[in-house]
């Protein structure tokens, strides 16, 4: 019971871990706060362009886990949609290890749209799936606590807990990447905005093939 | 790819200028018979180098008739742009068409000295994919490199209109067209636009049979050559507002937006007035109601000339025209360089109010009958053509060239290529450096420059100056 503790609390500290580590990629729309508030030219643009891009993140999201959130009503095959869905992560990853090419998608995108490009630039760059692994390492100990519920009621808990990661993630990301966009944008001034812009394209590939393969480890070891 | 941006890639105009200067030029060399091949010069422009002013290295095509005209790079500041993010990529390679022949090159610069083909784009490729040709002016943008082009499909480049297409911005494999709803436009010339607010500014110089082969007279006065620009909404490739700044203002070439993105203006240069012969320059903005406007806030006179010190072409007219061909914002959008080829002059206009132009400053070289020298004794033919400023707005370059067929009828007498520098003041005002002075190759012309690490008309900035 108490390395469950211990396991649901470093669950929970990854999917924050995950959330600052998404908001510092340039490539989950920091530099676009710095943009769109001096475009606007008031200080008050920023907390709002904040917010949307944190309302495209978390959409894109909760429509990655609250599928998988539903297909865990199927409790007999907890460990097979575990290992299927750390394969799929695996995919994901050396997808976009082999494809260095950016999404063209988010090159049509009016650049007032910032909630959409946050869905897009998230969606397509895997950012939910790095979160699935997590999430269902926490439904799989939620479930085995609450025993053998009714499965209406586990699957109410497994589509809080979704929205629960999806919205501390959100708020973790927007926090990391809000502290760049801000100390840029008020004290540093724009010459760092190159300085802070790092390529993490191959780590971030890297991360969500390491977290899929503990998805699928979890998953084999947990029963 | 890099893993961090490249250090010529600036956030905003005000850092571009304050970044380290350009140490080379690249320099369009053209073969205006196609007897010889045509090439980029690379200039030195170290001050401190031994060969300070001179061509150190020369990329020859192995084509001929290729006839180089305008080039730009493969990536740009628009790299940093938030929501594209191709932050990654060097500015490293140049793309160099081939106006008459259709063919696009490109260059590979990393090592100046060393700068050698990378790639050759064949012109039935560009056929094939695009349906247009005569390739001419190059942007890095938001979904790769833009490449307008003069001409439509067929041999004449009249099946249908010209237009503007997309390359891949990694691997420069053509994509297609761009346009998805054209509006009216129907000839093809320049294009820029402004990132953030997302739109695009297009215009007009005339249909291949109106240029190749030279002027046409009969069109001109009869003001069949291009006199309006489009503007597009550019991620949505739509022409939104076309602008027709009246059929008497012939040849609306160079659009020359704002550099910071917080301003929804620019500049546009026309050729001639056929009632009198001026060249002009219109302003254009975005008023209150979302609304695109013009207004011509530059007017410059013709000189008169007796006829017989004229080229056939023009003695009816006694007069030179001034003929504004090209045009050039600093960085700082403070002052705007007007090539009056004709005249032989460069003016220098502060646009600081961009409703009300003043010239700060004038530089004679070169001209129809005047012919004035260099400040160093020499020649230059033709006259100011193709300008580029420094980022920092200290030094400004410019070259002789027209076009080749036009050369040849508004300056039947003059033949050469040559590079010159002016230093521009503290507070306004220029002047040529007399020690600055490259003189081409003989039988070759030139034209469009690019200075290493950006300049003036090819970097898009994604963030104001603040």
């Amino acid at each position: 019971m108490i390395s469950d503790v211990t396991s649901v609390a470093a669950l929970w500290g990854a999917v924050i871990l995950s959330g600052f580590y998404h908001g510092i990629n340039p490539g989950m729309g920091w530099p676009l706060a710095v943009s769109a508030a001096l475009m606007e030219r008031r200080h008050a643009a920023m907390p709002w362009v904040l917010a949307m891009l944190a309302t495209g993140h978390f959409l894109a999201m909760v429509g990655i886990l609250l599928p998988l959130s539903l297909m865990l009503f199927l409790v007999d095959w907890e460990v097979q949609i575990r290992v299927g869905a750390g394969l799929l992560v695996i995919v994901m990853g050396v997808y976009l290890l082999v494809n260095r090419r950016h999404p063209k998608i988010l090159a049509r995108v009016h650049p007032a749209r910032l909630a959409l490009w946050s869905f897009l630039a998230a969606m397509a760059h895997g950012a939910g799936l790095m979160l699935v692994p997590i999430y269902l390492g926490i439904c799989a100990i939620g479930d085995e606590e609450t025993g053998h519920l009714a499965a209406r009621t586990l699957m109410g808990s497994n589509i809080m807990t979704a929205f629960g990661v999806a919205a501390i993630h959100t708020l973790a990301m927007t926090f990391a990447g809000g502290l760049i966009a801000i100390t840029i944008y008020i004290w540093l001034g724009l010459k760092f905005l190159s300085k802070t812009w790092f390529n993490l394209d191959l780590v971030w590939a890297i991360s969500l093939i390491v977290v899929g393969v503990f998805g699928i480890h979890s998953a084999r070891f947990s029963h | 790819m890099n893993l961090r941006p490249d250090p010529t890639f600036h956030a905003s105009p005000k850092l571009a200028m304050q970044a380290p200067v350009e140490n080379y030029a690249f320099t369009v060399m053209l073969s205006p018979d196609g007897n010889q091949s045509d090439g980029i010069a690379v200039v030195d422009l170290k001050p401190t180098s031994k060969t300070y002013g001179q061509i150190v290295h020369q990329v020859i095509v192995p084509n001929k008739g290729d006839e180089f005209h305008h080039f730009g790079w493969n990536a740009c500041s628009s790299s940093l742009s938030p929501l594209t993010g191709h932050a990654f990529l060097e500015r490293r390679y140049l793309i160099v068409p081939g106006i008459r022949s259709s063919r696009i090159y490109v260059i590979d610069v990393k090592d100046p000295l060393k700068a050698h083909i990378h790639k050759t784009i064949e012109p039935e490729e560009l056929f094939a994919k695009t349906g247009y040709s005569r390739p001419h002016t190059i942007h890095c943008g938001p979904e790769g490199i833009y490449v307008s082009c003069l001409g439509g499909a067929g041999k004449d480049g009249t099946d249908g209109p010209p237009g503007i297409f997309i390359m891949d911005c990694e691997t420069f494999e053509i994509i297609g067209q761009y346009e998805m709803d054209r509006g009216k436009q129907d000839k093809h010339y320049d294009f820029w636009w402004n990132l953030p607010q997302d739109y695009m500014v297009s215009s007009e110089w005339g249909l291949p049979p109106q240029f190749e082969n030279g002027v046409v007279p009969e069109d001109l006065l009869s003001n069949k050559y291009g006199h309006s620009i489009h503007f597009w909404d550019l991620r949505a490739r739509k022409n939104i507002q076309t602008i027709d700044f009246g059929e008497n203002y012939q040849m609306a070439l160079e659009i020359r937006p704002a550099h910071d993105p917080t301003k929804s203006y620019g500049f546009c240069g026309v050729v001639v007035d056929t009632t009198n012969l001026q060249g002009a320059i219109f302003t254009w903005w975005r008023d209150e109601d979302g609304k695109w406007q013009a207004k011509k806030t530059i007017t410059i006179d013709p000189r008169p000339e007796d006829p017989e010190n004229l080229p056939p072409l023009l003695q009816g007219f006694g007069a030179v025209p001034p003929l504004v061909t090209d045009i050039d914002l600093s960085l700082d959008d403070k002052y705007l360089y007007v090539a009056c080829w004709g005249m032989g002059e460069m003016h220098q206009y502060d646009v600081s109010d961009p409703m009300n132009p003043v010239l700060a400053g004038k530089v004679e070289v070169g001209g129809i009958a005047r012919g004035a020298k260099h400040p160093n004794g020499k020649d230059f033919a033709y006259g100011p053509q193709m300008v580029e400023i420094s980022r920092d707005g200290k030094r400004v370059y410019w070259t002789n060239s027209l076009y080749s067929t036009w050369d040849d009828q508004f300056y039947p007498d003059d033949e050469g290529g040559q590079m010159v520098m002016a230093r521009v003041g503290d507070d306004g005002g220029f002047e040529l450096d007399k020690d600055f002075y490259v003189n081409f190759p003989k039988g070759l012309r030139s034209h469009q420059i690019r200075l290493e690490g950006g300049d003036c008309s090819t970097d898009s900035f994604c963030y104001p100056s603040v």
